[in-house]
């Protein structure tokens, strides 16, 4: 008897082994790691990329970006904006349905741009629109009180998913709303299952309005809450992409790898830059020349050389260099130690008998070390050479981290900052003296406050000559560097790494935070 | 009659102890700096001043703290544990979806340890000095001591990539869904590393218990007398020694109960098991204040009614306990 419970158990276990191994063979499904738990998947009231990168697949959007930020039709198949910049008209495709067969119409498009700038975390992103007109089903005029050139972007699919009204405009608080968890939208894939905190399956849409896609039959986001069981993973093949991979270790292991082919494209849209922060009201930090002093000593080169291996890309200004907006021709702050004690001496900080000249303490987002707290703590001992003796101050998670440095309680803090596109939206809230509100991280924390930034930053938002705004946000990167609320340092080396089988990758601006309606297997039929 | 009214004086303790639990906890979680609205504008990328505002303003989160717990605890007396701050469910919901994968782990690490711990323990009893019995000792301690994400990231490393016969991740195959008996196939084979990583830590320390008490117990003179009798190695030590070495085993199995679970956490969030642990940990560094208050008094609810179990289980091995209460 006991024999027999033995073989059964190895024969059961034998089974269980070649199931596992039998599910790599399936090549209508990609499954794509993350060890972002979405909140929900509604895109419209929740940001960031755990919600964005299912929401994009669930909810199409007017507007889709390729890889060099031009706009392309998807659900507005063409668009108009007025001469005086005050309106918007889509001209929507006829043939796009919600995932419950409901046609998608302008009342549609309505309802969903009103109830984003109503409810989404980023209020300046549609600041401008008044209403919006629907004078037939197809047709939908966005009625601005100014010009907002930052519009357009808006519309992206990580920004302005279509919602439809007769699921969500019941009257419920659309934040808590249940159909956030169980959406209905008209993008490539439909919610098949969600097992919270594990899995999320989403299925090929069969009437998705744009002929012959998706060409996945199933993307399956897996939450893999340990980075190296995800790494591990994706070189197994259980994972087929693995995105946001940013540990230099992990980039350099995955680089090689046979089978995995990885990238830095796809987070132009997204802009991140990381960064040390000033508290610019706190002596003796409120003296630009004190900031500049640190700048130039703190050495970006060889932040980015030794402790990223050279895989980060160097950031010299408050937009990420894959902006079309990007300025280069800045003040690079070049490591010069030399130049940092005549500062500090200018400024009146001499050093004194001890060779050192002030005390300051420096934070860091705890949780990302290579980024923030090596950078921390290689900073400490660059400015120890010109006599600034810093104590590195360690949080026990984000919150922590989160109400010192929204509540003014530092001196300087690493950081790391989303451009998201377009200035308007993820660039001006940290120089904005409007917006300097305690209590809320990622506003101006540093509450750096110059009228001339302000009134350069308020004309290029309604700026409408492409040539003109970019000439205002040039402007405005040179003066906000040579200020130095923030000593930029890198752009956080991000990579996506995809299955090499895989073909058609999502490389534009946004990245898998677009629709993978084109994404697919190579060479190999359907399971 | 004795004993139940020994059953129904524990669980009117429990229920104040639970009580406290609550308020305890409360308290604590809100010292930690930060709130939960923080942190969804964190994961927002960041939020404008008004949406903060309204958020906070949504979860009450602008009361004062006693105004708080007041509603917080009318609530829970009700029944209702709330909304999640950031998953926008139930918490009730959240939880009894996660429960049942902790059970797993947690059953099947506690029935590993203790069945192997005591057989090892009792197989080093019968020549203390023996190799088999130093060798032991070593493991034990090693397994003691490693920390369990050690263990377990070891174990991973191991069978998820140099010899890659186990699911690294999760807990079952969710590309192949399976059904029947194939599924509970499957998810014993994503449960063989998690149990096992969980087990070694409890395993080092019942073979040592199980170690030291057989040694104790052979060398009395009950057993002596066994022996004297002429009754075979094998009943005296599986029938007559064993049964006394269990007593304190099972005591410790149900103090330990509260430990297996702190273990769970962090086994949990190595093999993105998405039990109750991994909750706990995510729900602590959100802020969640809901959802971990909830998970908190569960977790004190199961450990009371562990200990109140051991107790009675003790009382059927140890007929004396029974006498001298009774």
């Amino acid at each position: 008897m006991r024999r027999k419970i033995i073989t059964m158990l190895a024969a059961g276990l034998i089974a269980g082994l070649a199931f596992g191994a039998a599910h790599a063979a399936d090549r209508s499904t990609v499954v794509i790691g993350t060890t972002q738990v979405p909140r929900h998947f509604n895109g419209a009231v929740q940001s960031g990329v755990a919600t964005a990168m299912p929401s994009t697949q669930i909810f199409a959007s007017p507007l889709r970006y390729d890889d060099n930020w031009n706009p392309k039709p998807y659900l507005a198949k063409s668009w108009d904006v007025a001469p005086d910049g005050l309106s918007i008209t889509l001209h929507l495709v006829t043939n796009a349905v919600f995932h419950d067969g409901k046609p998608v119409t302008s009342e549609d498009v309505a309802f969903s741009i009103m109830a984003i700038k109503k409810y989404h975390p980023f209020q300046t992103m549609l600041a401008a629109v008044d209403k919006v007109d629907t004078p037939d089903a197809y047709t939908a005029i966005i009625r601005l009180n100014h010009p907002q050139p930052s519009l357009l972007l808006a519309m992206s699919p990580p920004l302005m998913p279509i919602l439809p009204k007769h699921v969500y405009g019941d009257g419920q608080d659309l934040r808590t709303h249940p159909a956030n968890l169980k959406p209905i939208g008209s993008g490539p894939f439909k919610l098949a299952e969600y097992k919270q905190g594990d899995y999320v399956v989403l299925e090929k849409f069969d009437r998705f309005f744009i002929p012959g896609r998706p060409k996945l039959d199933k993307i399956v986001y897996k939450i893999v809450s340990d980075p190296n069981a995800a790494i591990i993973g994706l070189e197994r093949g259980d994972i087929n992409i693995l995105p946001f991979v940013s540990g230099i270790r992990d980039i350099e292991r995955l680089e090689k790898a046979p089978n995995i082919f990885i990238t830095d494209k796809g987070f132009a849209g997204i802009g991140p830059l990381n960064w040390l922060a000033f508290n610019t009201k706190k002596k003796p930090l409120d003296d630009a020349r004190v900031r500049q002093a640190i700048a130039y000593a703190g050495n970006r080169d060889a932040i980015i050389k030794a402790l990223m291996g050279g895989k980060a890309t160097p950031a010299t200004g408050p937009i990420a260099p894959d902006s079309p907006f990007y300025e280069p021709k800045v003040e690079s702050y070049k490591h010069d130690v030399a130049k940092a004690q005549k500062l500090l001496d200018e400024a009146g900080y001499p050093k004194k008998a001890d060779g050192t000249r002030f005390s300051l303490t420096i934070d860091y987002i705890p949780g990302v070390n290579e980024q923030q707290r090596n950078v921390a703590e290689f900073l400490r001992s660059q400015l120890k050479r010109v006599g600034i003796v810093v104590e590195v101050r360690a949080a026990s998670d984000f919150p922590t981290w989160a109400q010192r440095v929204s509540s003014y309680d530092f001196d300087m803090t690493m950081d790391a900052v989303y451009n998201w596109g377009d200035p308007v939206i993820g660039v001006d809230r940290t120089y904005l003296s409007s917006n300097i509100r305690k209590g809320v991280i990622w506003s101006n924390t540093q509450q750096y406050s110059n009228p001339k930034v302000d009134k350069i930053l308020a004309a290029a938002a309604t700026e409408t000559s492409p040539e003109k705004r970019k000439a205002l946000y040039s402007e405005f990167q040179k003066i906000v560097v040579n200020d130095a609320p923030i000593f930029y340092i890198n752009v956080a080396p991000y990579r996506n790494a995809f299955d090499k089988k895989l073909t058609n990758l999502p490389t534009t601006i946004w990245g898998l935070m677009s629709p993978l309606d084109e994404l697919s297997w190579a060479n190999e039929s359907k399971k | 009659m004795n004993s139940l009214l020994h059953l129904l004086r524990q669980v009117m303790n429990g229920i104040g102890l639970l009580f406290a639990v609550i308020v305890l906890n409360f308290f604590m979680i809100h010292l930690a700096p930060g709130d939960p609205v923080q942190v969804i504008a964190g994961e927002m990328g960041g939020a404008s001043a008004e949406v903060v505002a309204a958020l906070r303003e949504k979860y009450g989160l602008n009361d004062s703290l006693i105004h708080q717990l007041m509603t917080y605890l009318s609530k829970v007396a009700t029944g209702d544990f709330g909304y999640s701050y950031y998953y926008n469910e139930p918490v009730l919901n959240l939880i009894f979806s996660r429960l049942p994968a902790t059970v797993y782990l947690a059953v099947t690490s506690l029935i590993l340890a203790v069945v192997i711990g005591t057989l090892l323990g009792t197989v080093s009893a019968r020549r203390p000095n023996g190799l088999l019995s130093q060798l032991v000792t070593v493991v034990s301690l090693v397994g003691y001591s490693a920390p369990i994400f050690w263990t377990g990231l070891m174990l991973l490393l191991l069978f998820g990539s140099i010899w890659p016969i186990m699911p690294v991740s999760g807990m079952a195959n969710v590309v192949d869904q399976k059904a029947g008996f194939a599924y509970v196939i499957d998810v014993a084979h994503h449960l063989i590393l998690p149990s096992v990583t969980l087990a070694i830590v409890f395993m080092a320390q019942y073979s040592r218990l199980a170690r030291v008490n057989m040694i104790d117990v052979l060398s009395s003179d009950y057993i002596r007398t066994a022996r004297a009798k002429g009754l075979p190695e094998r009943t005296v030590i599986g029938k007559h020694a064993l049964r006394n070495t269990l007593i304190p085993i099972v005591t410790i199995v149900g103090l330990q109960f509260g430990n297996l679970f702190a273990g769970a956490i962090l086994v949990e969030t190595v093999f993105s098991w998405p039990g109750l642990g991994r909750l706990v940990f995510e729900s602590i560094l959100r802020r969640d204040y809901p959802t971990l208050l909830a998970v908190l008094f569960f977790s004190a609810l199961l450990v009371m009614v562990a200990n109140i179990i051991t107790d009675f289980v003790y009382r059927m091995i140890d007929p004396r306990i029974q006498a001298r209460v009774g």
